[in-house]
């Protein structure tokens, strides 16, 4: 640990195991382009758990290593699917995909709205007018049930990755 | 969680293109139901649309309707209006606004 405070983030007000996940469209990103796409339609498709990963922007450090992390655990095998959402735009997503070979789509939302629908925002100290979403993992089941949730409470903020995947049922 | 139906038509498209937009304005005009996917202004890294349709430029549309896919905005245009137009083609003043290449 380190021998001063790290930056407490408080409580928040996410939606909890049994809540239905917030409904969303964004702009999908994938590494050839980007659409419209809903939250419940990905449910839909999805064969099993949908994963979906909060991080900070990509460009942060933050974003880098959980994905990095995800993709060497074979999140993109172990659940039915698995997407990122984050404050970055399409053109942002796109050049962060292009950089890492990730198997995964993020949802661009600019606006940071869904993160705040989902009560986990983040408002950055010395980058004024620009908010993100905290790191945050949320599990759901095949009608869109939350099943699993984790959320940072510092900052910065890592799961335990192997505690996580028991919360969030991945085998 | 609800059930979702894919629109027909598919648009490849490119932000800020003016040929992309006038391809825009005739899809609402006609109320035709569509899927926008945003591809990168680098031509070299257009290869789902060169997948697709065979070429790298935008716009393409890929109606599953017709099974039609067609790259051009002056070729989708005409396209557009010969298949969805019937009976409510838009004057010519009006589609001369749009065009612009």
């Amino acid at each position: 640990m380190m021998d001063f405070e790290v930056v407490e983030l408080g409580p928040t007000d996410h939606p909890e195991p049994g809540e239905e996940a917030p409904e969303f469209t964004r702009p999908l990103v994938t590494d050839e382009f980007w659409e419209d796409r809903t939250l419940s339609e990905l449910v839909g498709e999805s064969d099993g758990t949908t994963v979906l990963v909060f991080t900070p922007m990509t460009g942060s450090f933050l974003a880098k290593y959980i994905w990095d992390e995800l993709t060497e655990r074979n999140w993109d095998e172990r659940a039915g699917r698995v997407v990122g959402v984050t404050a970055s735009t399409p053109y942002g997503i796109k050049r962060f995909l292009g950089d890492n070979d990730y198997p995964f789509a993020f949802f661009a939302d600019p606006s940071n709205r869904v993160a705040e629908s989902y009560g986990i925002e983040h408002e950055l100290d010395g980058m004024t007018g620009i908010s993100e979403p905290r790191a945050a993992f949320f599990a759901l089941d095949d009608a869109g049930t939350i099943e699993g949730a984790w959320v940072a409470t510092n900052w910065p903020h890592f799961p335990d990755y192997d505690e996580l995947e028991t919360e969030l049922g991945l085998e | 969680m609800s059930e979702t139906t894919d629109p027909p038509i598919t648009f490849y498209r490119l932000q800020g293109c003016p040929f992309c937009e006038r391809v825009t304005r005739l899809l609402k005009e006609y109320d035709l139901e569509y899927r926008s996917r945003f591809v990168e202004p680098m031509h070299s890294e257009r290869n789902v649309v060169k997948r697709v349709a065979g070429v790298r430029t935008v716009p393409v549309v890929v109606d599953d309707n017709t099974g039609v896919t067609m790259a051009e905005s002056a070729n989708i245009v005409d396209y557009l209006e010969s298949t969805y137009g019937e009976g409510d083609r838009p004057d010519a003043a009006a589609a001369g606004a749009g065009g612009d290449d």
